[in-house]
């Protein structure tokens, strides 16, 4: 990829070059089949950028945020964070800079652990914290951040709403003071009036704490509105990255272009006037995947090549890449 | 807002002056009180009380364990004291549960019976408990082929008839244990429990965790996805910290409950072997040995039957309807 | 994971696992202290004779090299003490013959009690029927096998007279069948009722009344049929645990059966004969568990073997 000449070297953060993720899956008796859940994907983020990675489920973007944050071991590539590789090193000095908040806000806090604990288990760890006094101290600042009452130091996960919970697992992020935080789907499994709630503090937040964000969701709409850039994803691949105004007004992928055209839009005149383009088909088992460019079995282009050879994410326009044959 | 309460008479709200009025000054703080938070504990105690059953039956457990344990020491009586001129008697108000051939009171002989049916179910559910949670957290949290393996060793334990095995250990090691609790002064303690419950105890060890150890494994398999334990290790969570802070305070209270069921089934095995004449060595008695000495004489003395035999299916029935309140209660989940 | 594949793999578990129990049993039995002809009258010379002539002077692993060859050819060796000179599996057929017949006829009723009995008790929850079935088979649950069959001893035959003693007269057979079905009836009632309120509870039954099925179609076709499933897993064990009540009930009710064998072979140290009824009994129960697993897999696709 010929990225460096658009780019500040300064200006990065986190940069991920061509990272693979496999997992083995037994297919037959002894024959095992590799579930290329991430392939050869590379990007970079910016400092105090937000990328919005976006896809339907199964292509594999859950599991690239995972990776980068090595818990899921990469099968290859490079992950650089401030500069330096993170592969082959101890992650524990790590933690206390790249950070995760998950989709699921009733799995992923401990039901056995009050509010206080499930906060201040970075804080445990990492052993952050002098006095007794001085880790309530930096519970309670935290909680009030994420707005979060007082009263509910002491509390247990399962008397909190969903919206709630989601503020907990934020404030847990935010306790070891991290630089980089991965949003793995963080609204797509609450309530719409509570989605903008946090959409709007992760967003406060990133600017009162100079964050970045890895924000990876199935919801367009969203994205678009809390992301600087935004990359497609479709079974494993990055299919197209620029920035979200290049994305609406210019989407250069057949892929794109469908996921565009089906948000529904709220004006009724346009949206009768628009051009729906249907996405056809299921998207295919990843075990099995077409050869050549993966989306050619729903595409409406379709060109000779596009069978035999993979298309290369190319950068077209300047900060816009595609990976397509048929432009 | 009790609104499932109110059965709606009218569509108008009924709005009262009063309700306009302002709340009384520190009406939140006092809202506040009341937050005292339910711990995981507390709520599966809570749970539990509700259940009749259950609390009947643990108040049973308690009386049954006085009766073995203290009965024994209030009785003018030792278990194998033979009282001449008080053979073979019907209950009466000196021999409440009457008097064997050899004039032992049945009584007596009943606690005793009782406090060796207890220990073995409860040092068995140990044993157990120990081996199969131990076993079955590393299937569950090394996974892959270690997993495979491991679980194939469960699978194959786990179909060979464990009762025929404890016959064949007992029949082992009868002999070089007592030997050994003749040289060694050591292991004297060992006598009165005899080799026939030691070889339960080992066959308990060996074979009869494969049940836990499924259940701890297929706990941690399903924690191990959650995604709290994938926040605590995005966090820096070493192992260790994540089994004791995590995983197994998530998985305990299913392990009780399976512990407390063990309870029954290993009392049950002890009165079978000691049914058999193979448990534990006389004098000493257990309540399946009593019974089975008494059945020859059952036609003329049922009453030394009914005691032992009344007695075992309590126990039983008592750990078996604890047990299951006790699992309802602590894993609120099962219940639906 | 195809069901072909399952099949092979657990037949494959099996035999591994047969395999583990005759070495097992080889091995614990020459770990036993002593010889079976230490009791008898015989001189030193003729005792090593006697142990010549059955091979125990060898070393263990010919022993054994021997013993899996002939088991292998369905010879389990010749009964040393018991009746000494019979082939162990002409015993061992012949007393089983009796068990089984027993077995089998407990298996029935307990089968028939246990499912209906359940039905009755899910479908009734908490009404009257319901807690009456829960007490017995509590109760059924918690009563060891002798219990059973001495209670029914003193009730049936010594207070009221009305059935024989011991098994050879007419009538019986009741009561060590009886023994032999209650704890099993109890379980599966257990079993059943908690199996019945599970599926009555789900989605698709309710789909069945929404479409205005009678209440008969959805209980005994739509809900029974697959609250029956986790029955058939139990069916192994249940066998097991009416083989391994055998003893007691054989025991007490005098059945010349395998169970009342393999006591009687472990008090006089028959060592062929022990290691023959455990293998036996062994395969047996691994045969029925692999039936059942197989049965189980068809039945329910979305089994696997982990």
């Amino acid at each position: 990829m010929e990225t460096n000449t658009n780019r500040d070297q300064q200006d990065i953060l986190l940069e991920v070059k061509n990272l693979k993720k496999y997992f083995p899956i037994r297919t037959g008796f002894v024959k095992k089949t590799d579930l290329k859940a991430v392939d050869d994907v590379s990007f970079f983020i910016r400092k105090g950028e937000t990328l919005g990675i976006v896809g339907e489920s199964g292509c594999g973007k859950t599991t690239l945020g995972r990776t980068i944050l090595r818990l899921e071991e990469p099968t290859s590539g490079d992950i650089r964070y401030d500069g330096e590789t993170i592969i082959g090193k101890d992650m524990k000095p790590y933690r206390n800079h790249m950070q995760i908040v998950f989709q699921d806000p009733y799995a992923s806090l401990d039901p056995r652990k009050t509010v206080s604990d499930i906060i201040g288990e970075a804080m445990d760890i990492q052993k952050l914290y002098a006095s007794k006094a001085e880790r309530r101290e930096k519970i309670l600042n935290l909680m009030n951040l994420v707005g979060l009452n007082r009263e509910f130091y002491n509390r247990f996960p399962h008397e909190f709403s969903g919206g709630q919970r989601q503020r907990i697992g934020i404030a847990r992020a935010l306790a070891v003071d991290p630089g980089f935080i991965v949003c793995d789907e963080p609204v797509s499994a609450l309530d719409v009036s509570i989605q903008a709630q946090i959409i709007n503090m992760l967003e406060e937040l990133q600017e009162t704490r100079q964050l970045t964000y890895l924000f990876i969701a199935h919801d367009l709409a969203i994205v678009k509105h809390i992301s600087n850039r935004i990359g497609v994803m479709y079974l494993g691949h990055m299919v197209e990255l620029t920035t979200s105004a290049e994305l609406y007004k210019n989407p250069l992928h057949p892929y794109t272009q469908m996921l565009l055209s089906a948000i529904p839009i709220a004006d009724p005149d346009r949206s009768e006037s628009r051009e729906r383009i249907r996405l056809e088909g299921e998207i295919p088992s990843p075990l099995n995947p077409p050869s050549g460019c993966p989306f050619r079995t729903r595409c409406p282009r379709g060109a000779q090549c596009c069978a035999e050879q993979m298309p290369e994410l190319k950068e077209v326009e300047q900060g816009h890449y595609v990976a397509c044959h048929v432009l | 807002m009790n609104t499932a309460k109110v059965k709606f008479p009218s569509l108008q709200n009924k709005i009262k002056p009063e309700d306009f009025t302002p709340l009384a000054e520190g009406y939140f703080d006092e809202e506040n009180l009341d937050t005292e938070e339910i711990g995981y504990w507390k709520a599966s105690w809570q749970r539990l009380k509700k259940n009749k059953i259950a609390m009947t039956a643990l108040v049973l457990i308690v009386i049954l364990i006085l009766f073995a344990f203290i009965g024994p020491l209030l009785s003018p009586y030792t278990y194998d004291q033979q009282i001449r001129g008080d053979e073979a008697l019907w209950p009466c108000l000196k021999h409440p549960f009457g008097t064997d051939r050899l004039g032992r009171d049945i009584l007596v002989r009943c606690m005793v019976g009782s406090r060796i049916s207890i220990i073995v179910g409860l040092v068995s559910a140990v044993i157990v408990m120990i081996v199969g949670s131990i076993y079955g957290a590393i299937s569950g949290l090394v996974g892959g082929k270690t997993d495979i393996i491991m679980m194939r060793i469960v699978d194959i334990i786990y179909s060979v008839p464990e009762i025929l095995l404890i016959v064949v250990i007992k029949m082992v090691i009868s002999e070089p244990l007592d030997n050994l609790i003749q040289t060694v002064p050591a292991f004297h303690g060992l006598q009165k429990i005899g080799s026939g419950l030691i070889a339960i105890f080992i066959v308990y060890g060996l074979l009869y965790w494969v049940g836990m150890a499924r259940i701890v494994r297929g706990q941690i398999l399903q924690l191990k996805n959650l995604e709290f334990v994938t926040a605590s290790e995005a966090l820096g969570c070493s192992r260790s910290r994540l089994i004791r802070e995590h995983l197994l305070p998530n998985c305990i209270g299913q392990l009780i409950a399976t512990v407390m069921l063990q309870i029954p089934s290993a009392i049950f095995t002890e009165a079978f072997l000691s049914y058999l004449g193979i448990g534990v060595s006389a004098p000493m008695a257990s309540l399946g040995s009593l019974t089975s000495e008494a059945l020859n004489g059952i036609a003329s003395y049922p009453y030394r039957v009914i005691f032992p035999a009344a007695l075992i299916s309590l126990i039983i029935l008592s750990f078996n309807l604890f047990g299951d309140g006790l699992r309802d209660a602590l894993d609120p989940k099962m219940k639906k | 994971m195809h069901t072909s594949r399952y099949i092979v793999k657990r037949i494959i578990l099996a035999a591994v696992s047969l395999f583990a129990i005759i070495t097992l049993t080889f091995f614990l039995m020459n770990l036993m202290p002593g010889d079976p002809f230490m009791s008898e009258k015989a001189t030193e010379e003729n005792r090593a004779i006697l142990i010549a002539k059955y091979g125990l002077d060898q070393p263990v692993y010919v022993q054994y090299g021997k013993y899996l060859i002939n088991l292998f050819q369905g010879d389990m060796g010749t009964s040393y003490v018991l009746q000494k000179g019979r082939a162990v599996k002409d015993i061992i057929f012949e007393s089983f013959a009796v068990s089984m017949q027993l077995g089998l006829k407990a298996l029935v009723v307990a089968l028939i009690c246990g499912i209906v009995l359940g039905c009755i008790s899910g479908l009734c929850k908490d009404k009257l029927p319901d807690n009456i079935i829960r007490v017995f088979s509590s109760l059924g649950i918690s009563m060891p096998g002798y219990v059973v069959a001495s209670g029914l001893m003193i009730v049936l035959a010594v207070n009221l007279g009305i059935l024989p003693v011991t098994y050879n007269k007419p009538g019986g057979e009741i009561m060590p069948i009886i023994t032999l079905a209650l704890y099993p009836t109890s379980y599966l009632t257990r079993l059943t009722r908690a199996s019945i309120l599970e599926v009555m509870n789900q989605d698709y039954l309710r789909t069945e009344r929404a479409k205005g099925m009678s209440e008969f179609v959805v209980v005994f076709i739509h809900a029974l049929k697959n609250s029956l499933i986790p029955v058939i897993t139990y069916l192994g064990p249940l066998t097991a645990s009416i083989l391994t009540g055998g003893f007691v009930a054989e025991s007490v009710f005098n059945v010349p059966g395998l169970g009342r064998y393999f006591v009687t072979s472990i008090s006089s140290r028959d060592y062929t004969m022990i290691m023959g009824v455990t293998i036996f009994y062994s395969a047996l129960i691994v045969v029925m568990n692999l039936v059942c697993d197989i049965l189980y897999k068809v039945v329910d696709p979305r089994i696997t073997l982990d």
